[in-house]
């Protein structure tokens, strides 16, 4: 099969490449940028006039719901929703049913994602045994099985020995640590932001000092034990002036923030709005300024789609009942182009948050349009809105704080080794 | 986003919460309940106006109160009542919110009056029921408890001639309390110029102050030249543990004693929601003393309630009920 994307601007990151180039495909690789190989004759060729051809997209945090919670959403629904939004490659979480802590369960999943050849899947294994913080997971048979790195998922380890000793043995291996921040006494039962807005609903407050306490202990952990960690969905201010003091003496760590955080505040609960229950929960606007500063100034490393799809009738409750999540795989790049423009980030800066760097930190082979990489694309027109409703939207997922907002940056076709696995 | 508590011109559509209501409303109630004051003193204590009409009390969360009086200013404005305590029954065979809301509207209830411990609850229901269907709520977990706040103004209009020149303390569980943040929102929108909160910091909630309210934590000062004090119940859980070391400290430093009142105007008035713990939050020298109108405000609540229904089910909010 060979592939001609022809007339698109093409945007690839890592080769600091932003010009109208064609694209050639033979055999699932990109073969050649620009002149045509000799002798190349194509099967089939994508018109990208007036498109952005870029690598396809990496998110660093997902549920897919699979093993266990098929009725929230199913491992076919979900690829099938991030293809539509560009990404070709994710992690999945190991909050599943049962928990992401056996080899086994690694296979399988990797197994049934590979047969519907849509997006690639990553899994992130349980850190712990159950994620119960008490006992570490079989991490070198995890590894083999698949797994590019190791998590808690929203569940934190409060035992700090457990922590030190977790990171150690990461270290001795090199696999990567993925930590969401949040310490869980001080969060116990929060449902919002602790400011003016909980106080004013009469919410539970989740303080911001409660990310602040757990990155003090992960940081420090990390700077004994040498261990590579990287800090999932950051969300406060002051969350972000420490991962930049922590980057200045400690190359081993990375972070990131959610689409979610960078454009929503705690105001936007407004009355209840269950789709706004959130975590880490949607914090001030200084908050929100301040992630959105150490986006551009790189101590925040990526943006991730936190996609967290979840039934209605986990939705249809009082907010602090409601299950926590959004849906977030489709509107990952609207997100962030939106997020761009709004800052003036340049659509090359912009697409590598959200592919390259998000490869780099998985380590793995995505994220970029180097030769003879397999040919992982998204195609997209960052000029044509589309309106966020339930209709739009492939996830099984529905929930979304954004929904009947237009955005701009609607995907067009998405490549995953060299086949067209999505058009619209 | 619409204020989901009124219609599109403006009237009251549900009783949620008094934050987002006009003044001119919430005036509205308290002169309609006026003209109800009078219906329990007549030989025969009931209007018509809610005949025909069913009124469901869904209790989500225990209370014998609250639901009593509702039930009473329904019966007076001849409405046929419902009341269930949903928290037994359905809820703990996993029956959902909405498919006891539901089955309830099958049944052709006209009006819920809808106590749950989550905050927004009342808001979550109102959302989701017909048009023809109002919603008051008789308190969401933290968040509000409109009609407790509104019979407080009542109460306070009975005793003070001028809302606008007025000093006034909330005293304890602020944090907590629904009932507190109903009274601030009812006292700043009515224009009261000056509401305080005394409370040591485990009772506050964040920032506070950015509900329009001093910050005090001395009974002292914060009670100094007050013209009305207004005491929150301490609930049990609360008592023992990280909020506060204990009921006797608790007592000490926050209780309203007559002492600590002497601090206050002479003629300042104490009212409390009840139900009372005495000894822990008010001493019962001062809840059964002259300045208490702890009383009055039970006696006022069940004009303020009937008030409420009549306006929400009247439609017009012109309801006069001493004519009916």
């Amino acid at each position: 099969m060979k592939i001609h994307i022809k007339n698109g601007r093409v945007i690839d990151p890592k080769n600091n490449i932003d010009s109208q180039l064609d694209v050639f495909i033979v055999a699932g690789k990109i073969v050649a940028l620009g002149q045509a190989p000799a002798g190349f004759v194509a099967n089939q060729t994508i018109d990208a006039s007036n498109l952005i051809v870029c690598p396809g997209l990496v998110d660093l945090s997902a549920r897919l719901r699979e093993p266990g919670s098929e009725y929230k959403a199913t491992l076919e629904s979900e690829l099938q929703a991030a293809v539509a939004g560009g990404v070709t490659s994710l992690a999945c979480q190991p909050d599943t049913h049962p928990v992401l802590d056996e080899p086994g369960l690694v296979e399988m999943l990797k197994h049934r994602a590979k047969q519907l050849n849509l997006a690639h899947v990553y899994p992130l294994g349980a850190l712990t045994r159950q994620l119960q913080g008490k006992i570490l997971s079989e991490m070198g048979a995890l590894r083999e099985a698949g797994c590019v790195g190791f998590s808690q998922a929203n569940i934190a380890i409060t035992d700090t020995q457990v922590l030190w000793r977790a990171m150690e043995y990461a270290a001795t291996f090199g696999f990567t640590l993925f930590l969401h921040a949040e310490e869980p006494f001080l969060a116990k039962d929060g449902v919002a932001h602790d400011g003016e807005i909980a106080s004013r609903l009469g919410l539970k407050g989740i303080p911001s000092a409660a990310e602040a306490l757990a990155l003090a202990s992960i940081l420090r952990i990390a700077h004994e034990t040498g261990a590579r960690v990287h800090v999932s969905r950051l969300s406060t201010a002051e969350g972000v002036a420490m991962i930049r003091e922590a980057k200045q003496h400690n190359p081993n760590i990375s972070c990131d923030v959610s689409a979610n955080q960078l454009h929503l505040t705690e105001h936007d609960i407004g009355y209840f709005d269950s789709n706004c229950h959130l975590k880490p929960p949607l914090r001030t606007q200084r908050d929100k300024d301040a992630l959105s500063s150490g986006l551009k100034d790189g101590t925040i490393d990526a943006i991730c789609s936190d996609h967290t799809p979840v039934d209605e009738d986990a939705k249809l409750a009082p907010f602090a009942e409601a299950e926590v999540g959004a849906s977030g795989l489709e509107l990952l790049l609207a997100l962030t182009l939106k997020w761009a423009k709004q800052e003036k980030v340049s659509l090359l800066n912009a697409i590598s948050l959200i592919s390259q760097t998000s490869a780099n930190i998985l380590g793995i082979p995505a994220g970029d349009l180097s030769l003879n990489n397999y040919a992982d694309i998204c195609i997209f027109d960052a000029n044509e809105y589309w309106k966020i409703s339930p209709n739009t939207l492939k996830s099984q997922g529905k929930n979304t704080p954004f929904t009947g907002l237009e955005l701009a940056g609607k995907v067009k076709a998405t490549l995953v080794h060299g086949q067209i696995v999505y058009q619209s | 986003m619409n204020n989901p508590q009124l219609d599109t011109d403006g009237r009251l559509r549900h009783l949620l919460s008094i934050e987002g209501l006009p003044k001119k409303i919430l005036n509205q109630i308290l002169d309609t309940a006026e003209s109800f004051v009078g219906v329990a003193e007549r030989e025969v204590k009931k209007v018509p106006l809610l005949r025909g009409k069913t009124v469901c009390n869904l209790f989500f969360e225990n209370s014998t109160r609250t639901r009593t009086t509702f039930e009473i200013a329904a019966k007076r404005l001849s409405a046929d009542v419902i009341s269930l305590n949903v928290n037994t029954s359905s809820q703990s065979k996993g029956e959902t919110i909405l498919d006891t809301v539901d089955n309830l509207i099958a049944m052709h209830a006209d009006m819920f009056v809808v106590r749950h411990n989550q905050s927004g609850a009342a808001h979550f229901i109102a959302k989701h029921v017909p048009s023809h269907i109002h919603v008051i709520n008789a308190g969401d977990g933290r968040h509000s408890h409109p009609t407790q706040g509104l019979l407080d103004m009542f109460t306070i209009r009975k005793y003070k001639a001028d809302l606008h020149n007025l000093r006034v303390a909330i005293v304890g569980d602020v944090l907590h309390s629904r009932v507190a943040r109903s009274e601030i929102h009812a006292l700043t929108t009515l224009g009261v110029p000056e509401v305080r909160v005394i409370a040591p910091k485990t009772l506050l909630p964040a920032q506070v102050d950015k509900l329009g309210v001093h910050v005090f934590h001395d009974m002292k000062a914060g009670l100094k030249d007050v013209d009305v004090v207004m005491m929150l119940r301490l609930q049990n859980e609360r008592m023992n543990g990280a909020m506060l070391p204990s009921t006797q400290e608790y007592f000490k430093t926050y209780g309203l004693t007559q002492e600590k009142l002497s601090y206050a105007k002479p003629d300042a008035i104490v009212l409390h929601p009840g139900p009372m713990n005495r000894g822990v939050e008010i001493d019962s020298t001062v809840a059964d003393g002259a300045q208490s109108v702890i009383l009055p405000q039970v006696t006022y609540g069940i004009a303020v309630r009937m008030a409420v229904m009549a306006m929400l089910a009247g439609g017009s909010g012109q309801v006069q009920g001493g004519q009916a």
